[in-house]
């Protein structure tokens, strides 16, 4: 297995690894990086826990190889807080509980985040096609729309 | 496994063409690194080819469109002259998976993959789109309906490497269409899908058509017949019903827990209906 040297930027931080060619993102982040907000669900890019951005495109970590993102701008949920500041989804996800056993939440809020950036007013069904890629066993999703609308309500306001 | 990620077209077919184990090309992935990570390939060399420019860009040329291999979903559905130009073709690759995977998935992809439930291919086709290929020997272009030959199989030859797909130009009153059936309401694989491009003479009547069916053969298929039954009318009940037969009449679908043979053979005949009545109000015309 041949080794890659890769160049990237992290939530902002310039990062360098070095990992195997056939060695996914989402590994590279959970076990070389210590990143380990990005889940692995299924690794066949179903059920949305891995989800991360890359040059601000919603993506699932583990279809990219970690050799493939050389020179490229990735967001992971650890950036999303501002210091010990959560991100108004986070804080609308526990006001609405949102979550239960928290598998899934990373994926949801990056891919809730995304949403948002693209679509600060979107409705209800566009809340539940844009997180059609993210799983969750167990809130039956109510609450994790819920959350999304009312953040995208407070931003508005804001 | 060795990763390479050539900025030439002619670097990339020649690193496949040299390769003496098994060796394979990365646009989006979302196929490729499922079946990487399954162990259904072990491949010896991957060839990325995102740092060829010309895999990255949607340009607008004299003969129409030219879309490069590796532009995703995402990227399609946020191009606002070719939605104009070519909404079937664009609202059927939006179809395929999640925002995650729009994200990275390509058209190119999901034609080379091979899947006979494709959800881009049958409006590819319907639209006469082509290929260019890029190979040891220099450039060909093929139509879009030439590139799978069996479920997970292409023509592609050692080398060579899907460039771009080539979108004709749009001549007035023209409109496509592409439908889909699956039992949930998103992120699924086809039961049957439907391609319907036409063009409408100044009258209102069909000048041009042309009809492609996914899931119900091995391949893509293009359906003559059914563009047959449409050209010269307005789209009346008659004409219709006459689109739907030839449709039905094209399928050699199997069983599988997706869907029945006849169950698929009925529904391509109603899709064909609906999809051809999209494309009919997007030319502009009237039944």
């Amino acid at each position: 297995m041949s080794s890659v040297h890769v160049s990237t930027t992290i939530n902002g931080d310039p990062t360098d690894y070095v990992c195997d060619a056939d060695e996914t993102l989402l590994d590279v982040l959970r076990n070389r990086l210590g990143l380990t907000g990005a889940k692995e669900g299924c690794s066949t890019g179903d059920c949305g826990a891995c989800s991360v951005t890359i040059d601000g495109r919603l993506t699932c970590s583990c279809l990219v190889l970690g050799a493939e993102v050389d020179g490229a701008k990735i967001g992971t949920i650890e950036g999303m807080a501002n210091g010990e500041k959560l991100h108004p989804l986070q804080k609308k996800f526990i006001e609405h509980a949102a979550l239960q056993c928290g598998i899934c939440t990373p994926g949801f809020l990056i891919a809730a985040k995304s949403l948002l950036d693209h679509n600060p007013k979107p409705t209800e069904t566009e809340v539940r096609f844009a997180l059609a890629g993210n799983l969750c066993r167990c809130t039956g999703y109510d609450k994790i729309v819920r959350a999304v609308m009312d953040t995208a309500a407070e931003l508005r306001r804001a | 496994m060795r990763y390479e990620r050539p900025t030439t077209l002619q670097a990339a077919s020649q690193l496949l063409a040299k390769e003496k184990g098994s060796a394979y090309v990365l646009a989006g992935g979302t196929d490729l690194l499922v079946r990487l990570r399954t162990g259904l390939i072990e491949p010896d060399l991957i060839v990325d080819i995102k740092r060829i420019a010309s895999t990255r860009t949607v340009a607008k040329t004299a003969t129409g469109f030219k879309i490069g291999a590796a532009v995703t979903g995402a990227e399609l559905g946020e191009n606002a002259a070719l939605k104009k130009a070519w909404p079937g073709v664009v609202e059927a690759a939006n179809l395929i998976g999640s925002k995650q995977v729009q994200g990275r998935a390509t058209m190119t992809g999901n034609l080379c993959n091979a899947s006979p439930a494709a959800d881009s291919v049958p409006a590819l086709v319907a639209a006469g789109a082509k290929v260019v290929i890029a190979g040891p020997k220099g450039k060909r272009t093929i139509l879009v309906e030439q590139v799978p030959v069996s479920p997970g199989k292409t023509s592609l030859k050692k080398g060579e490497i899907i460039e771009a797909i080539l979108l004709p130009k749009r001549p007035p009153r023209s409109g496509d269409a592409y439908l889909r059936f699956i039992p949930r309401t998103e992120m699924d694989i086809a039961v049957v899908g439907v391609g319907v491009s036409l063009t409408l003479d100044a009258k209102g009547l069909v000048k041009d058509a042309r009809v492609s069916l996914g899931a119900v053969a091995p391949t893509v298929l293009l359906v003559p017949e059914a563009a047959k039954a449409i050209i010269g009318t307005k789209l009346d009940a008659k004409a219709m019903d006459a689109l739907a037969a030839a449709a039905s009449a094209a399928c050699r679908p199997i069983d599988d827990k997706r869907g029945t043979k006849d169950y698929r053979i009925k529904v391509a005949g109603v899709l064909a209906k609906r999809a051809a009545k999209i494309a009919l109000d997007r030319a502009g015309g009237k039944v």
